[in-house]
């Protein structure tokens, strides 16, 4: 029942897009792009969600749509602020690998808290170089809450980069987080690296 | 019926208030130093009271939500929240009134008239099944419509993160609250265990989110505030002092090492 009113959404809202897409092709691709986008990733998380599958299978799930479908080496380096210019490739990687297990255990854990809910694309503009994807969070028992996602062509492909939870900033939040774990190891990335791989 | 009553818990009421005034903080106004996203200048004395009150989390609130959330039934709990939150209705259709916004004034009347007869005495939520769902409002908003600035970042005892004129917002809603003014002391005790357990419920209920912060952040302070300001810039409307659209929305790919 949820479910289909949930496709039949998307294929009303793909349809429209289709519609907007013909009469203007130029600007309207990547809007939709972007729709597409959110719509693919939130598609997957309310299925997650639904599944009712254990905690450890859940963030593993987390982990292939955040892999999938956000820039996480764009994402990553910002969150290590100035210190990423400083570091080698090979720290970048492996900070980039350990920062990805960190985000999908800490975010993936919280997925609990989502159990019974499900989010929705309300609309989507162009914000500078990138779009804006606001969808609502719908959980029983409060009021809906705005989740924005912010979706860029830069990396050659349609990612998206930040997140907003109630204008709660992902990106700024971690880029906090891990300044504080940095100065908590007198800024010794390595051993950043090495605690991340079980932090979260 | 201006009783000595009322006037003694006017009095009460405006005790706090007072302190804030006396600290001189809505006139302080600190303004944040560039690159820093709130101004701060109580740092250390904020540290001690964050360290005092994840403290009393650890040994007494935490523990004391889980009991509540594991003894009392779900549907119990969301009715007595609900409860709770429409008693705060009249002081949010109050706020409503003083910001000049008519929407949030009628809504906010309506829910309460609406949940206090058909919802039981707002047990249960009819208002937002009708399409009048909740917008929270207070008197740190009216301020904030009024134009006055946030001021620093404060974590107060037993409330948590707010800033000056929150904390000067929280005084003056006590004071004024219509549920408060027109009913016996007896049952403000009432709705204030209502209050305590509806936040032993919201606890319990984000219990991951907020004991990650809690307790595993590397720097649960900082981590605290940021969660805090953000999420209060954007229930009043981004572009709080302090903060534009364009450094909410900063573009990694222009400059990934930005400060």
């Amino acid at each position: 029942m949820l479910n289909n009113s949930i496709s039949r959404r998307n294929v009303l809202l793909g349809a429209s897009a289709l519609t907007f897409v013909s009469a203007l092709p130029a600007v309207a691709l990547t809007e939709a792009g972007a729709t597409k986008l959110i719509n693919s990733v939130i598609g997957q998380i309310n299925s997650v969600i639904a599944s009712g599958k254990s905690e450890a299978a859940m963030i593993k799930e987390f982990e292939n749509i955040f892999v999938r479908y956000s820039d996480v080496p764009t994402i990553a380096r910002y969150t290590l602020g100035v210190s990423a210019r400083s570091a080698s490739d090979s720290q970048l990687r492996s900070f980039t690998s350990a920062f990805t297990g960190y985000i999908s255990r800490k975010y993936g854990k919280r997925f609990r808290e989502f159990m019974g809910g499900r989010l929705e694309v309300q609309q989507t503009k162009a914000v500078k170089s990138f779009y804006e994807v606001k969808t609502l969070a719908y959980l029983p028992g409060s009021a809906p809450f705005d989740v924005t996602f912010l979706v860029s062509d830069k990396s050659g492909k349609d990612l998206f980069f930040n997140m907003f939870i109630e204008g709660v900033n992902l990106l700024l939040t971690e880029r906090e987080e891990i300044g504080a774990m940095l100065d908590r190891r007198g800024g010794n990335i390595d051993s950043l690296i090495a605690d991340l791989q079980k932090a979260g | 019926m201006p009783t000595p009553d009322l006037f003694k818990r006017a009095r009460a009421g405006f005790a706090p208030l007072f302190a804030v005034c006396a600290l001189g903080l809505l006139g302080a106004c600190a303004s944040p130093e560039p690159g820093e996203l709130v101004a701060d200048p109580y740092e250390p004395m904020n540290r001690k009271v964050h360290g005092l009150s994840k403290g009393l989390d650890t040994t007494l609130i935490r523990p004391a939500a889980v009991t509540y959330g594991t003894v009392v039934p779900n549907p119990v709990r969301m009715g007595i929240s609900n409860v709770a939150d429409n008693l705060t209705l009249p002081s949010e259709a109050l706020n409503g009134l003083l910001q000049g916004d008519g929407e949030l004034a009628l809504n906010n009347s309506f829910r309460f008239v609406i949940n206090s007869t058909f919802g039981l005495a707002g047990l249960l939520d009819p208002a937002s099944k009708m399409g009048l769902t909740n917008m929270d409002t207070d008197f740190g908003e009216t301020l904030h419509v009024w134009g006055f600035r946030e001021g620093a970042y404060l974590e107060v005892p037993l409330m948590g993160p707010s800033t000056e004129r929150d904390l000067t917002g929280r005084a003056i809603d006590a004071v004024i609250n219509p549920v408060t003014l027109v009913s016996p002391l007896t049952f403000t005790a009432a709705r204030r265990s209502l209050n305590v357990a509806d936040r032993l419920d919201t606890r319990y209920r984000y219990d991951e989110t907020i004991s990650s912060t809690l307790y595993e952040s590397a720097d649960s302070y900082a981590q605290a505030k940021l969660l805090y300001i953000q999420n209060r810039r954007f229930e009043l409307g981004q572009g709080a002092d302090g903060a534009d659209d364009s450094e909410i929305y900063f573009d990694p790919y222009e400059d990934p090492y930005a400060e």
